[in-house]
């Protein structure tokens, strides 16, 4: 039951695979029904499930004229369509020292200006596979709004598909980490107690004690995790420990 | 495809019991963990890690007579994929300083260090820069950083009884006490990290974790610091270069038995190159794509233990290679999504897991491999048998996740979880309103090549960092370590290494005689007919169209 599981004997359909015709099983995944059809894929494959943007595929389906858009690996074949996955497309990318930066809009504006230069088609909003409103966080990032690009474009995994429909020659992608970069490192506040932390390291606050833990025998250490005390599931974020010896 | 009718009617028992179960879960009432002492019962009886017939040991190289997994026994004991004597070694293709076998989380972080060490990087990889289990780690990450509450030392005693207390100490004192430092580092690279409003980071529990210590970034935390530290590489430009498709199959050694670099394979026009650098660091990640025991995997497509094999083969032992882990959560319907990975932060959020009857039969939040294995009775034949059938003739679990709205809020799944959530919504389930069926997944080698906490192996300048590596785990990794482990163990190599080059001079004279002497040892050994390894892609092609596939092997252009 939970071994991989063999090829279903299921209803084939035609699928034409950059105008090459092969029948695959109707419930498999683009990916899947590739495999099927005996391609080991190279390039246009890599997580398998759909976050790391390697296998951007458009297709038409008969009797629409609408070019649509998907991943491989998420997207169920349909009968009689045409399909081509695009596991590359060139996408220009600017050079920046985070450390020398501010997070500001302008930043955005002088490491690609070409971003004035959108025409607000909604060509690229189309052609993203993740449903990000690209159209949107490119008009945000025109006027500045660093915090709303890095919002809107969170769930970006960069397959290039939007730069692959922009008639303004766009590399949305490339401007959207830019904008999240800058929005963590800049506009959002840093967590001070991570430094604090840290400073407690460096001055040897957790030496001893936790080379005793490493020095303890097996019988100590599991009574020591046995006993240990848990932070209840529904405790609020100021929950403290009765034992404070060791935090 | 939604649930069918079938499934539908089984939902029921699911909606009337969850009221109560809601309202237990706000009371702090939680459904009784099993004790320490059951855990070995559980563990030898559902365990797929303890399933008879399923290991042998290995009969070759610096690990012979440990006993592991019948898919990497294969691998370990193959050929190499390329005649030693052809390559062309007086010639490097590349020359770099540093070179790092693999771009995931570690190799990336490794690049990055080194370069700012000043060392030149060449990174080789298989697939793309990025593409790597690390991107799909979606729950956390953790760092004991919450002052006051938390502190390495309960970090440090968590890592010990996930793993079995048997993890090497050394390395899991180095994973706890560099954690924070590992995720102020991304921080400052612009990683973002899901916080309150004053900037403090959000943190959660996980699996056998005493404190809330997962720190997180939505439902993608893994793709959150890959693309961030991508980006980053990106940036260093001058000292860091990058190949695609082009994974390293063979390590190369000098004459004094010193790490000189690596035969690279370039997949598009099938040549073999000679990368020639001081020090290398082995960061190529997991092995799930071997299927162990015909199991579904997590893993991304290129988990194909390579850097295992390669330096295996160049002297390095191998340890905790003996368990696997099965993450409990993976997708068994709908069908398309098999395999597919769901969080455990799920169930740090307080869903529940539930059999047929609707009814809660173990504590969410146990050590992954107690976890699995408890699922695993409750859907076996052999063990409760009360498992929910799928259409597709399975059995899964489920995972309630309509409960965390009822707990934080409405819309609290859309807003933690946008990656699952829009992934079911493609089938027409919402899990905001209806839970997901699950059963454990092989997801993580908790083993591999043996390190010390400076990231050196037993060969000198061969380093290695991530899931390839071993000890730091011991035989089972709790949730969120396996982010910092590439984090952290990615920046010492890349620290140490170019403090090793630094430290010593021009390599000697290069060969691959580890390669002639372990294709004789492997031949000597009697193993029978052998296969090629490093395996580099796995094949799910159509044995019917194999069948017609009659050129397997062949020199220049077929004609």
């Amino acid at each position: 039951m939970n071994k991989t599981s063999e090829t279903n004997v299921d209803e084939l359909v035609p699928i034409y695979f950059m105008g090459k015709r092969y029948d695959v099983p109707a419930s498999l995944t683009i990916q899947k029904a590739m495999e099927y059809a005996g391609y080991q894929h190279i390039r246009g494959c890599g997580c398998r499930g759909g976050v790391c943007g390697a296998c951007g595929t458009v297709y038409r389906i008969p009797d629409s004229y609408k070019l649509q858009v998907g991943l491989a690996c998420q997207t169920v074949v349909q009968p009689g369509m045409h399909l081509m996955i695009m596991p590359y497309y060139p996408g220009n990318r600017s050079s920046f020292d985070i450390q020398e930066m501010s997070g500001t809009g302008g930043e955005l504006a002088s490491l690609y200006p070409e971003i004035f230069k959108c025409i607000g088609c909604n060509s690229c909003g189309q052609g993203c596979p993740m449903d990000i409103d690209v159209m949107h966080y490119m008009a945000q990032a025109i006027r500045g709004d660093i915090a709303g690009v890095a919002e809107t474009s969170f769930d970006c995994i960069m397959c290039g598909l939007c730069a692959s429909r922009c008639p303004a020659e766009e590399v949305q992608f490339n401007v959207a980490i830019l904008a999240r970069r800058l929005n963590a490192k800049y506009r959002i506040p840093r967590a001070e107690h991570l430094e604090k932390r840290i400073e407690e390291i460096d001055n040897g606050k957790f030496e001893k004690p936790l080379r005793d833990l490493m020095s303890k025998s097996m019988e100590d250490l599991k009574e020591l995790y046995r006993s240990r005390e848990s932070e209840p599931q529904m405790a609020e974020e100021d929950w403290t420990p009765q034992d404070a010896r060791y935090v | 495809m939604p649930y069918p009718e079938p499934l539908k009617i089984l939902l029921e028992k699911v909606v009337a019991t969850r009221p109560a179960r809601v309202e237990k879960k706000k009371n702090g009432e939680e459904f009784t963990a099993v004790k320490l002492e059951e855990r070995d019962t559980i563990l030898n009886n559902f365990h797929p890690d303890f399933i008879e017939g399923t290991r042998r040991k290995i009969r070759v190289g610096p690990s012979k007579g440990y006993a592991i997994s019948n898919e990497f026994v294969d691998l370990l004991e193959s050929k190499s994929r390329m005649n030693p004597d052809l390559v062309n070694l007086s010639q490097p293709d590349y020359e770099t300083d540093i070179l790092v076998i693999g771009a995931g989380g570690a190799g990336t972080a490794a690049a990055i260090l080194a370069a700012e060490n000043g060392a030149r990087v060449l990174i080789a990889t298989k697939l793309r820069h990025g593409d790597a289990n690390t991107m799909m780690a979606e729950g956390g990450i953790q760092a004991a950083d919450k002052v006051g509450k938390d502190s390495p030392y309960y970090h440090y005693l968590d890592v010990l009884g996930g793993g079995h207390f048997v993890n090497d100490p050394e390395l899991a004192y180095t994973l706890v006490m560099n954690a924070p430092d590992a995720i102020r580092w991304l921080e400052d690279l612009g990683a973002s990290f899901s916080k309150y409003e004053d900037g403090r980071m959000k943190t959660m529990h996980g699996g056998g974790t005493c404190r809330k210590r997962m720190h997180y970034a939505a439902d993608i935390t893994g793709a959150e610091i890959m693309k961030t530290i991508r980006d980053e590489a990106r940036n260093h430009e001058d000292m860091i270069d990058v190949i695609e498709f082009c994974p390293a199959v063979e390590l190369v050694l000098d004459e004094h038995g010193r790490c000189a670099g690596a035969v690279l394979y370039n997949l598009e026009t099938s040549e073999y190159y000679f990368a020639k650098a001081k020090a290398v660091i082995m960061a190529t990640g997991g092995s799930g794509r071997l299927h162990i025991q015909g199991f579904m995997t997590t893993n991304h497509y290129g988990a194909t233990a390579d850097g295992i094999v390669m330096a295996y083969r160049a002297g390095v032992p191998v340890s905790f290679l003996h368990t696997v882990q099965y993450h409990p959560t993976g997708v068994v319907f709908p069908e398309q999504a098999e395999g597919i990975l769901i969080t455990e932060k799920f169930r740090g959020a307080g869903a529940n897991l539930l059999n047929i009857h609707g009814e809660q039969f173990v504590y969410e939040r146990e050590p992954r491999d107690v976890e699995a294995a408890c699922i695993i009775r409750e859907c076996s034949p052999e063990g409760r048998g009360n498992g929910i059938p799928t259409p597709t003739g399975k059995y899964g679990i489920w995972l309630d996740s309509p409960m965390i709205d009822m707990l934080k809020g409405e819309g609290t799944v859309r807003k933690e979880f946008p990656g699952k959530h829009i992934l079911f919504r493609r089938f027409g389930i919402d899990i905001s309103k209806e839970p997901m069926l699950i059963h454990p997944t092989l997801h993580y080698q908790n083993g591999g090549l043996d390190i010390n906490s400076k990231c050196e192996t037993n060969v000198p300048g061969l380093f290695a960092a991530g899931e390839v590596s071993g000890g730091v785990h011991g035989e089972n990794r709790l949730m969120g370590n396996s982010l910092l482990d590439v984090i952290v163990f990615g920046r010492l190599a890349g620290e140490f290494a170019s403090e090793f080059i630094r430290e010593n001079g021009e390599i000697g004279a290069v060969n691959l005689d580890h390669v002639r002497r372990y294709n004789d040892e492997v031949e000597a050994a009697g193993t029978g007919e052998t296969g090629i390894a490093p395996m580099l892609l796995p094949d799910y092609s159509n044995p019917e169209v194999k069948e017609k596939q009659l050129t397997k092997d062949y020199f220049g252009t077929l004609s």
